[in-house]
C-alpha cells in the first residue's frame, strides 16, 4: 500500500551568515538556538528530514520565515544546503554534475512560484512554451504543447497576450502551464496562490485539484495558509523557525498534533473539515436500507448535506469500491458540532 | 528596524539648545578659515613667509615631467617585440576608422572606389529624403504619429536650414561611438554583474572616468591617436560607456530573484540564462542606458570636434572663434534640433509596447506596411537622385539662413540692454562673485587641506576625512591650488544659484500638476542640450569671463535641483500632509514644517547632482576664458602635454570625488535621520 519514496531528504540544514559549513562542524552538526544567535547565523532551515511519495500531495506549512521557502529551494538545488542529504528517485541530488541537474531540471521538475516569475517580454504562449524552447524542442513541436498546457490550465484565446495585460490569477495559471509543459515527475508550488485574492484563491485551488486528478503529479506545495494546507494535502509539515514541527495527514495534526505550537495551529480548525468519514464512520455492514455510498476519503464537511438530506444512512466505500462501514446523520452531526465520543 | 528606531531617537533626545557640538564645530571651523582666509596674505608680509600663500616650489610634485615622459615612452619606444605600442594604437584605429567611413559615405560622401583623383563614385549617399523617411519611419515603429512629426520636423529643419551635411556628420559619429558605448558597457555590466571582485575593481574606475572632466583624457588621446575623427571617437565612447556599465549591473541584479529561479528550473545553462532570461528582463533598464549613451555621445561628439570630430561641433566652435554670433546659433540649434530628436526616438524604443503579431499568412507588405514603405523611398529616392540633383541633395537655394536675423537679434539686445545688462552683472560681481573669489583665493594651502580634512571627517568618518586630506594635498602639491580655488569658487557660486532657482521651482513643480507640466519641459530640454549648447547665447550676451561662465553653469546644473526637489515634495506620504492639515496647520506650516524637512534626503542628492553637473560644466566654461583647472587642461590640449593635463583633470575629479561623498554621506545620514532607510 506504501508508494515509492520520489524525494528523500534526510537531516537538511541551510544556514545564512559567516562561514556557516565550519560553524556546524565546530557544534557537532547541531548548534543550538543559542549557538546560532551567539553567531549571528541564520537557522532557515534546520535539521529538516521529509519524505516524498510518489503521486501524493506533500504540503510544507508555516508562517512566514519559518523556511518552507528555503526548504523547498534545497530540494530543487535552487539553493545549496549547508548539510544533509537529498536523494531523488534513488540518485544524491546533493552530489549532481550542473549537466545531470540541468537534466533533472528539464525533464523531471517543474516549480511555480509566489510571484509568477513570468518573463515579461514573451507571450503567454512563449512563456507556456519556454522550458521547451530552452531544450531546443522545435518551434512547431512546442508551440503545440504549450498550447494544449494552456487548453488544461483554461487560458484559450489569450495566447498572444502579455503577462502584464493578465490578471494575477490568469498570470498564475500561465506559470502552471509553464511548469508543467515538460511534462516533469516532480511539481514544486511555492505558495502559488499566496498573492492572489481570497475568492480568486479558492478557485484556483479547485483547478489545481481537477488538474492533480488529472495528472497525478508529486507535488510538494508550499503555503501559510492552514485552510489551504488541509484541503490540498495528503500529508501535511509544519514548520517553525526552520525545524519541523510534526509530518502527518491532516486528520492527525488536528487529532493528535504532536507539540503545543501545533495544538495552537490547529486549535481552531473545525473536526468536520479534516476528519474523513473513514474513521467516523461504524465499521461492518448490517443489512439495512441505505441511501448510497460514499468515499472513505471524503471529510464530513464534505459529505455532511448529502448524510444530513437523507432518510437512511450512507454505505462507506474505501478506493476499491468495497463497502467497510455506514455512516448516518446524528453520527456526522456530532462531528460537526464536536460533540464526538472518541 | 528595531535597531533603526534607537538611533534614530537618540540625537533628538540629546538637549540640543542653541550651542549643540555639532554647531560648535561647523561654526568654529568656518571662524578659523575665514580669519586665515582673510589675513593670510598679511601674515605672508609680517612673518616673510611665503610658503603660506603658495605651496614652496621646491618640494611640488614632479607628475606632469613623469606622466609626459611615460606617454612619449609608450608612444616612441614601448614594443612587444613583433610589434610596437604603436602598432597597437594603428590597429585600433583602423578597426574603428573602417566602419566609420562606411556609414560616413552612406550618409554623405557616397561609396567610392579607388583612390584620390582616379575615384569613381559606385553609389550615391543616402538621400535626405530617404533619411527623413528612415527617421520617421523609426518613430512610427517607436511610438505613434506624433512622435514620426517631431523627429520628421526636426530633420527636416537640418536640411531647410543649411545644416545637413554637419549633421550627418554628427550622426555618423553617432551611429558608431553608440553601439561600441553599448556593447562595450553591456560587456562590462555582465562581467560586473557576474563577479563581485571585478565589480568592486571596477567601480573606483568608472567613478574616476564620470568625475575626470572630458578635456582631461582627450588629451592622451589626441597623444596617441592623431588629431582627427578616430581619436575624437574613442574618447566620445570612453566618456559615454561608465553610465551604460553601471545600469547594465544595476539592471541585471534587479531582475527579480524569482524569474532567476523559474530560468534554473526549466534547466537554462548560464548563456541561456543570461540572454534569454536576464538581459529580455532587464532590457526597459538597460534601453534607459542606451538613451543615456546616446545623449553622453551627441554631448561628448560635439567637444571633441576640437580634435578633429568636424560635424555641429566644429561649426559651432568655428563660430564662437569668430565671434560669428549668427552662424553659431545657427548650428547651435541644429544641435538642440538633433538631440531632442534622438533623445526622444531613444525613449520611446525604452518603453515597451504590445505589438500584434503580423498574419504570417499575408504577403510581405502587407505583414510589414511601414517597413516596405520606407524601403520603397530609400530605393526610389537613390534611383532619382542620380538624375534629379534636387532628390540627392536639398537644393541649395531654397534653404533659409537665419544668420543674419540672430546677428540683428543680438545687437538690438546689445544696443537696448548694454546698461541693464551691464548693471546686473556689476552688482552680482560686487555683492557676490568678489567676496566668494576672494574668500577661497585666500585660504592658505596648509589649512585647506587641515579644513577639508576636518569637515569630511565630521561628516562621513575618518577614513572619508583621510581620503579628502590626501587628495586635497595632491591638488596642493601640484602646484595648483590657486587653479583648485579658483574651480571651486566658480563651482560653489553657480551651485548656489542654481539651488536658489532651482529648488523653489521643484518644489512648485511638486505641488502643482500645472507647473509641473511646464516646468518638466523646460527641464527636460534643458537636460537635453550638449552642454556646449550653453555656452553660444551666454557669450553672445555677456562676453567672456567668469559671470558668463556661470551663467553656463547655472543653466546646465538647474535640472537635478529642480528634478529633486520635486520629487521629494512628490513623494512625501499624502497621510502626513493630511496630518499635517487636520492639526490645523496653514499651507506654509505644511510646507515649511512638514515637507521640507522630509524632502530634505532628496534636495541633498539634487544639491550632489548639481555640483557634479556643474564641475564637469566648469571644465568646458574655458572656452570663455576662466582661470580655472579647466582653463589648465584646455592649455594643456592646445599644447597637447599630457602630464599638464592629467594632472589637471585628476585635480577636478578629487575635488568632484570629495563633493561626492561628503554630500552623499550628509544625504545617508538625513535619511536614516528620518528613518527612511
Ligand atoms: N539569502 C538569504 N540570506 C540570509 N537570510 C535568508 C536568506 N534567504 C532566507 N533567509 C532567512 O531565512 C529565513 C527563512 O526564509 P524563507 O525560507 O524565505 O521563509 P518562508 O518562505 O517560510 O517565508 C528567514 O528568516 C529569512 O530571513
Ligand atoms: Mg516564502
Amino acid at each position: 500500500m506504501e508508494r515509492p519514496v520520489i524525494l528523500d531528504c534526510r537531516g537538511v540544514w541551510k544556514l545564512y551568515g559567516q562561514n556557516p559549513r565550519e560553524f556546524l562542524t565546530r557544534h557537532n552538526g547541531a548548534p543550538s538556538d543559542q549557538d546560532l544567535a551567539d553567531n549571528r547565523i541564520i537557522g532557515a532551515v534546520r535539521d529538516a528530514s521529509v519524505k516524498i511519495r510518489k503521486g501524493e500531495i506533500f504540503v510544507i506549512m508555516g508562517l512566514s520565515g519559518s523556511g518552507k521557502s528555503t526548504l523547498v529551494r534545497c530540494l530543487s538545488r535552487l539553493v545549496e544546503p549547508t548539510a544533509g542529504e537529498i536523494r531523488f528517485e534513488g540518485s544524491d541530488l546533493l552530489s549532481m554534475s550542473d549537466e545531470e541537474l540541468i537534466h533533472v531540471r528539464r525533464k523531471k521538475m517543474g516549480m511555480v512560484f509566489q510571484h509568477f516569475a513570468l518573463l515579461p517580454h514573451l507571450t503567454v504562449l512563449q512563456n507556456a512554451a519556454f522550458p521547451l524552447d530552452v531544450q531546443g524542442v522545435d518551434r512547431r513541436t512546442r508551440e503545440e504543447k504549450a498550447r494544449q498546457m494552456i487548453e488544461i490550465v483554461g487560458l484559450t484565446g489569450r495566447e498572444d497576450y502579455y503577462p502584464r495585460q493578465l490578471s494575477g490569477g490568469q498570470q498564475q495559471r500561465v506559470g502552471i502551464a509553464r511548469s508543467l509543459v515538460a511534462d516533469p515527475d516532480l511539481w514544486f508550488l511555492d505558495e502559488p496562490f499566496s498573492a492572489l485574492d481570497p475568492l480568486i484563491r479558492r478557485e484556483m485551488q479547485d483547478e489545481f485539484l481537477r488538474l492533480q486528478s488529472m495528472l497525478h503529479k508529486t507535488i510538494v506545495f508550499i503555503t501559510h495558509d492552514f485552510e489551504e494546507a488541509i484541503r490540498l494535502a495528503d500529508r501535511i509539515a509544519v514548520m517553525k523557525d526552520g525545524r519541523i514541527e510534526q509530518t502527518a495527514t491532516p486528520e492527525e495534526l488536528v487529532l493528535r498534533p504532536a507539540t503545543p505550537y501545533v495544538e495552537e495551529f490547529t486549535r481552531h480548525i473545525p473536526r468536520a473539515k479534516v476528519m474523513k468519514l473513514r474513521s467516523v464512520m461504524s465499521p461492518g455492514v448490517p443489512e439495512a436500507s441505505y441511501a448510497g455510498e460514499l468515499a472513505g476519503s471524503l471529510t464530513v464537511d464534505a459529505a455532511i448535506e448529502q448524510i444530513d438530506g437523507a432518510a437512511h444512512p450512507f454505505k462507506v466505500v474505501d478506493e476499491e469500491g468495497t463497502a467497510i462501514g455506514t455512516i448516518d446523520a446524528r453520527a456526522a452531526i456530532d462531528v460537526m458540532i464536536g460533540r464526538i465520543s472518541a | 528596524m528595531s535597531e533603526g528606531l534607537v538611533t534614530q531617537v537618540k540625537p533628538a533626545t540629546v538637549p540640543g539648545g542653541l550651542l549643540t557640538a555639532s554647531r560648535v564645530f561647523w561654526i568654529g571651523l568656518f571662524a578659523v578659515t575665514w580669519v586665515l582666509s582673510t589675513w593670510s596674505f598679511a601674515l605672508y608680509k609680517a612673518l616673510d613667509a611665503r610658503w603660506i600663500i603658495r605651496f614652496p616650489k621646491a618640494y611640488e610634485l614632479p607628475l606632469e615631467g613623469w606622466i609626459s615622459d611615460a606617454i612619449n615612452w609608450l608612444v616612441d619606444d614601448l614594443s612587444f617585440g613583433l610589434f610596437t605600442f604603436r602598432d597597437v594604437t594603428r590597429f585600433i584605429s583602423a578597426l574603428i576608422e573602417a566602419p566609420y567611413d562606411f556609414v560616413r559615405d552612406l550618409l554623405i560622401d557616397g561609396l567610392m572606389l579607388g583612390q584620390g583623383q582616379q575615384a569613381v563614385e559606385i553609389l550615391a549617399p543616402l538621400s535626405w529624403i530617404a533619411i527623413i523617411a528612415i527617421m520617421v519611419g523609426l518613430a512610427l515603429y517607436a511610438r505613434d504619429r506624433t512622435l514620426a512629426l517631431l523627429v520628421g520636423g526636426c530633420f527636416s529643419y537640418l536640411a531647410v536650414f543649411g545644416q545637413w551635411e554637419s549633421a550627418m556628420i554628427t550622426l555618423s559619429s553617432v551611429l558608431i561611438a553608440v553601439p561600441l558605448g553599448v556593447a562595450g558597457g553591456l560587456a562590462l555590466g555582465i562581467a560586473a554583474y557576474r563577479s563581485h571582485k571585478f565589480e568592486s575593481m571596477l567601480r573606483p574606475v568608472l567613478d574616476l572616468m564620470q568625475t575626470v572632466p572630458v578635456f582631461a583624457y582627450l588629451v592622451p588621446i589626441l597623444v596617441l591617436f592623431g588629431f582627427g575623427p578616430v581619436a575624437a571617437l574613442i574618447a566620445t565612447v570612453i566618456y559615454a560607456m561608465p553610465p551604460m556599465v553601471r545600469i547594465s549591473t544595476v539592471a541585471l541584479q534587479t531582475v527579480p530573484e524569482e524569474v532567476i529561479e523559474a530560468g534554473h528550473m526549466v534547466g537554462c545553462r548560464p548563456r541561456q540564462l543570461m540572454w534569454k532570461v536576464l538581459i529580455p528582463s532587464a532590457m526597459p533598464m538597460l534601453m534607459v542606458g542606451v538613451n543615456q549613451v546616446i545623449m553622453l555621445t551627441l554631448n561628448m561628439v560635439i567637444i571633441a570636434s576640437m580634435i578633429g570630430a568636424g560635424g555641429l561641433g566644429y561649426d559651432v566652435l568655428a563660430a564662437l572663434r569668430r565671434l560669428d554670433i549668427g552662424g553659431g546659433i545657427e548650428a547651435g540649434l541644429a544641435i538642440v534640433v538633433m538631440a531632442i530628436a534622438l533623445d526622444r526616438l531613444s525613449q520611446a524604443f525604452s518603453v515597451s509596447q504590445v505589438r500584434a503579431h503580423p498574419d504570417p499568412k499575408l504577403l510581405f507588405y502587407r505583414r510589414y506596411p511601414r517597413f516596405s514603405t520606407v524601403a520603397a523611398i530609400v530605393v526610389a529616392t537613390t534611383l532619382a537622385g542620380m538624375f534629379v540633383p534636387a532628390i540627392q541633395e536639398y537644393p541649395e537655394k531654397f534653404t533659409i539662413t537665419t544668420g543674419t536675423f540672430w546677428n540683428s537679434a543680438m545687437e538690438w539686445i546689445n544696443v537696448n540692454f548694454f546698461d541693464a545688462i551691464e548693471a546686473v552683472k556689476t552688482l552680482l560681481f560686487n555683492v557676490l562673485l568678489l567676496p566668494v573669489k576672494r574668500f577661497f583665493a585666500g585660504i592658505p594651502w596648509a589649512w585647506g587641506i587641515v579644513a577639508v580634512a576636518l569637515a569630511a571627517g565630521r561628516v562621513g568618518g575618518w577614513r572619508l576625512g583621510t581620503m579628502a586630506g590626501v587628495m586635497t594635498a595632491f591638488i596642493a602639491a601640484s602646484g595648483l591650488w590657486r587653479e583648485a580655488m579658483t574651480t571651486i569658487y566658480l563651482c560653489s557660486v553657480s551651485v548656489l544659484i542654481a539651488s536658489l532657482l532651482g529648488i523653489p521651482l521643484g518644489i512648485w513643480a511638486g505641488q502643482s500638476a500645472r507647473a509641473n507640466s511646464v516646468i518638466g519641459v523646460l527641464i527636460d530640454t534643458l537636460q537635453t542640450l550638449p552642454s556646449f549648447v550653453y555656452l553660444i547665447p551666454v557669450v553672445m550676451l555677456f562676453r567672456v569671463g567668469d559671470f558668463s561662465a556661470i551663467v553656463a553653469v547655472v543653466l546646465y546644473a538647474l535640472a537635478p535641483a529642480v528634478r529633486f526637489a520635486a520629487h521629494g515634495i512628490r513623494s512625501i506620504d499624502g497621510e502626513l500632509i493630511e496630518a499635517g492639515k487636520v492639526s490645523g496647520c496653514t499651507e506654509r506650516q505644511i510646507l515649511w514644517r512638514i515637507k521640507l524637512p522630509l524632502a530634505a534626503p532628496s534636495l541633498l542628492l539634487g544639491l550632489n547632482q548639481t555640483i557634479m553637473l556643474a564641475i564637469s560644466m566648469l571644465v568646458i566654461t574655458a572656452l570663455v576664458g576662466t582661470r580655472d583647472l579647466g582653463q589648465e587642461v584646455y592649455i594643456a590640449l592646445t599644447k597637447a602635454n599630457t602630464g599638464q593635463g592629467i594632472v589637471a583633470g585628476l585635480a577636478v575629479a578629487f575635488i568632484a570625488i570629495i563633493s561626492d561623498r561628503v554630500v552623499t554621506a550628509l544625504a545617508r545620514s538625513s535619511q536614516e535621520k528620518l528613518g527612511l532607510k
